[in-house]
């Protein structure tokens, strides 16, 4: 039979020790959670983001009830555990509950300080620890204007921000002289200060609060000096204090904190306690780095599993305040066993200061510029041996060499940790990356936990990333979901199509758990190109999935009529077509004959009902002209006349066309073709442009003359046509695989970046089977026009309007 | 004396004709009504217009549950009161729906 394990509270160090638990004994525990907030575990450490709008609520829950559910683990929310019976091993909630326990985890955290002050009981007085203290605030800013936040370290700071956010005026007060004294210097905390008071912060130092006026609501502050301000909102950020009263009347041994040892026992058998309401070495911990290295420690003791003691943590904190970037740790005072090393940069707004002792950095303070923070706090953590290095090379990651991150990413040791939050290594996040195929930052996260708390080892791990994957790693993907139904990223999409063999829409919106379940007009496209991108053969296009242009094979115009635009492959016509569409334009009192900018002939203005019969009188094949794919391919008129031409444009020109038509791509692609560098048709203004020269083609590429104009770059040379074709195929296949839906070739370039694109084509194996990717997805287009006009169904559901008249 | 409005059912098409996933613009007396049979069975109408100032029409949208995606400026509409989602603002009128033994009415 299962053992029991009981944890009451439902918190960060509480579930991380869970989830370590569960990685080392998926199966040892019966486990059962008691939490007296309402919610599933959350990142209570980015609430200052949510309070200051950057995240939503949803967006810092880290285990979703779903989570609790799959592990197996019985999750009461709202209810608080009243009583532990040692003897009987039970623990009893304030609903009468008893649950029966063989171990017993306390991991109830801890409160806001509320000041002793007169006043402190009132309305409007609140901490800044939960999220129903973060709701408060956002609903108190719609109604009142002056805010006070009593405090001015890490939480009140961060507060105050979010209070400025909320368009209240807010006042600091600190009891200090400086801000953020327990973690800057003098130096470092003016200029902080000076920062703050730039986005509108009021501060009020050596300021200390007696009473907090006011009938039921609070009004004002007054002060020991005898001053007052008003005040309609108090937020107090004095600190934090352990909760400790329900181990204390259970009779387990509480100093300030419930006390443990390096194994995080309690005095009492089988009752452990972790996080901040643990108390080891006499010192309780207010970071979640520590909390979660206890947390680790803890699970592998509950597992059985030897494990090192936990010693005690030294941390490394930083503000979430944009605008101050800040980092401090250890020691930031001097002394008479300390030389510092300082570098203050004023008209850059720079300070750092190194503090030394015994020839081991012993603390950091960096202000303004903070990228070399991960590589100190190592070697303050490490306590590395400083006495070779010049002050130089220790302030300066890049030295003259030009090391810089890769360099010193390189350096660093596989034991070497990377996320302090979460106890990762660099050897775990490289071992990773290379088994699990991790691109991005969020992946390695999802994977390894590190950068998933703080999230201030994110740039690091962004270069273990490129170091580890060289040119294949792509800087600049970003994690955010694709839109609202999903906080899944593309990457992540389309790795879970790949892993898990999805084939529709609606199957892949089920199993990634989509919010909105038929998802979005943002989602559904993309997914339906994703899906048609992978499952390269057969896949069965979505066309209620497609954008409006899309599915109805026709542009929409803002008075709900559609345009027509027949194909004229390399904007090469006929009299007989141009008959044709004169006849048809005739016929159906078409308002609008226009040509488009591409080379060819628009019919606007067009009833969605006569579509069907108009392409039916043309005749000819859809120009795509709506379409996420190859639009018109532009040419000069070339050497079959022009006395300049070196090459037959016209003629490479229909040959793409014809070949790459009808092809989804993640967004339009237009391509030019021009004779000779004069360039008539653009060519270096398109996604893929020719220039003839003698003997051959120039192929330029990631051109763009739209909203954002960037001239193409020049990927090769090649000597005949059908080069050209399989460079182009392999070009257009890779963007394809590699780039976001809506993501054209010009960022996706630029992304990218051309030496890598320029590799990944030059490689004669890696073209040959992208251009047979490509081949076979183009083998399942029809002609879209053809279709309507044959399909009845097709055309009763898209192109029928019904007229009812009532008598 | 004051005009009184008189409401009528009106039958507008056969329910198994209607297609799921794509709308079906319908004029009734100069009305442009679309309607959407959507993926739960039900039939919902709505006035053919977009509620965006440029205008446009409805019938083309992207179908989700019970709310379409205007074709033209992509507006998030519910398809229960009409009502643009947030951020966007805006309405459409709804119209009473009924389906009887595979006949759909509206009133109007």
């Amino acid at each position: 039979m299962k053992k029991k394990l009981v944890m009451i509270g439902n918190g960060m160090a509480g579930v991380r020790t869970i989830e370590e638990l569960l990685k080392l004994q998926p199966d040892g525990y019966e486990i059962t959670i008691f939490g007296d907030e309402p919610h599933p575990n959350y990142n209570r450490i980015m609430l200052s983001t949510v309070l200051q709008g950057d995240k939503s609520i949803e967006d810092i829950i880290m285990n979703d009830w779903e989570w609790y559910k799959s592990n197996g683990i019985q999750l009461y929310t709202g209810e608080a555990v009243v009583e532990i019976d040692k003897q009987k091993n039970q623990v009893i909630s304030d609903q009468g509950r008893v649950v029966d326990y063989d171990e017993l985890i306390i991991a109830t955290g801890s409160s806001s300080f509320i000041l002793p002050v007169p006043g402190s009981d009132k309305k409007g007085v609140v901490g800044f620890r939960d999220i129903h203290d973060c709701e408060m605030m956002i609903k108190d800013s719609e109604q009142y204007k002056k805010a006070a936040v009593i405090g001015g370290g890490l939480l009140g700071l961060e507060a105050a921000r979010g209070l400025l956010n909320l368009g209240m005026e807010v006042d600091v007060i600190h009891l200090m002289p400086h801000l953020m004294e327990r973690q800057l210097d003098e130096t470092a905390s003016g200029m902080l200060r000076k920062e703050l008071e730039n986005q509108g912060m009021n501060f009020l130092l050596e300021k200390q609060t007696v009473e907090i006026s006011g009938e039921e609501r609070v009004t004002g502050l007054r002060f020991s000096d005898g001053s007052e301000i008003e005040a309609d909102l108090v937020v107090m950020a004095v600190g934090i204090r352990p909760n400790v009263q329900l181990a204390k009347d259970s009779g387990i041994y509480v100093n300030r904190g419930i006390v443990v040892n390096d194994y995080l026992e309690t005095d009492v058998p089988n009752i452990y306690a972790v996080g901040e309401c643990a108390e080891h070495r006499e010192i309780v911990y207010g970071l979640v780095a520590p909390l979660y290295e206890q947390g680790k420690v803890l699970a592998a003791n509950l597992a059985g599993i030897p494990t090192n003691p936990y010693e005690g943590t030294i941390c490394g904190t930083q503000l979430k305040v944009s605008g101050c970037d800040l980092f401090s740790a250890g020691e930031i005072g001097d002394d008479e066993g300390t030389k510092s090393i300082k570098v203050h940069n004023e008209f850059d707004g720079i300070y750092k200061k190194i503090v030394i002792r015994d020839n081991r950095i012993a603390g950091i303070v960096l202000y303004g510029d903070t990228k070399d923070s991960n590589r100190l706090f190592r070697m303050l953590t490490k306590r590395e041996d400083i006495s070779g290095m010049t002050s130089v090379s220790i302030l300066e990651t890049s030295g003259c060499c030009g090391g810089g991150e890769a360099g010193d990413v390189a350096a660093m040791a596989d034991d070497e940790l990377v996320c302090g939050c979460n106890g990762v290594t660099k050897g775990t996040i490289v071992d990773a990356i290379r088994t699990n195929e991790l691109t991005t930052v969020d992946e390695v996260g999802g994977c390894t936990n590190a950068g998933r708390s703080c999230g201030r080892c994110k740039s690091l791990i962004s270069d273990i990333l490129a170091y580890t994957l060289g040119d294949q790693y792509d800087t600049s993907a970003k994690k955010a979901g694709i839109c609202g139904c999903t906080t899944l990223s593309k990457d992540e999409i389309v790795a879970e199509i790949r892993s898990k063999g999805l084939t529709n829409v609606r199957e892949v919106m089920n199993v990634l758990g989509w919010s909105q379940e038929e998802g979005c007009s943002k989602c559904r496209p993309a997914i339906n190109y994703y899906l048609g991108m992978i499952n390269f053969e057969g896949y069965k296009d979505e066309r209620d999935s497609r954008l409006v242009n899309e599915k109805m094979h026709a542009n929409i115009q803002k008075d709900g009529t559609y345009s027509v635009v027949p194909r004229m492959y390399g904007g090469v016509t006929t009299a007989a077509d141009l008959k044709k569409i004169a006849e048809v334009a005739e016929k159906y009192d078409v308002p609008l004959v226009k040509l488009t900018g591409g080379q060819r002939i628009g019919l606007f203005g067009v009833n969605k009902e006569d579509l069907p019969a108009m392409w039916e009188d043309l005749g000819m094949p859809s120009g795509y002209a709506y379409g996420k794919t190859l639009r018109t391919v532009k040419t000069c008129v070339g050497e079959k006349f022009c006395r300049f031409g070196t090459q037959d444009s016209m003629g490479l020109g229909i040959e793409l066309e014809k070949k790459f038509e009808r092809l989804d791509t993640p967004h339009k692609v237009k391509m030019g073709v021009s004779a000779c560098p004069r360039n008539c048709a653009e060519s270096g203004i398109k996604d893929i442009g020719f220039v003839g020269v003698d003997g051959g083609w120039e192929i330029y590429i990631g051109g763009n003359g739209g909203t954002d104009l960037r001239a193409a770059d020049l990927l090769d040379t090649v000597k005949t046509k059908e080069e050209a074709l399989e460079i182009t195929g392999a070009y257009l296949q890779y963007y394809r695989e590699t780039a976001a839906y809506l993501e054209r070739t010009a960022p996706w370039l630029e992304r990218m970046g051309l030496e890598h694109v320029k590799e990944v084509l030059a490689d004669e194996n890696m073209r040959k089977q992208l251009n047979d990717r490509l081949d076979k997805t183009l083998e399942r287009y029809n002609e879209p026009w053809q279709e309507a006009i044959s399909d009845n169904g097709i055309k009763e559901k898209y192109y029928q309007v019904r007229k009812v008249t009532v008598e | 004396m004051m005009m009184q409005e008189t409401m009528v059912r009106v039958k507008l098409a056969d329910y198994d004709s209607l297609p799921v996933g794509a709308g079906q613009a319908v004029t009734v007396n100069g009305e442009n009504i679309v309607l959407f049979r959507i993926s739960n069975g039900e039939v919902k109408a709505v006035e053919n217009r977009s509620p965006h100032r440029k205008g446009g029409t409805l019938a083309d949208a992207l179908v989700s549950g019970k709310f379409i995606y205007c074709p033209v400026y992509d507006l998030k509409i519910s398809l229960e009161d009409g009502k643009v989602q947030a951020p966007d603002t805006g309405e459409v009128k709804t119209y009473h729906v009924e389906v009887i033994e595979n006949e759909v009415y509206i009133t109007i």
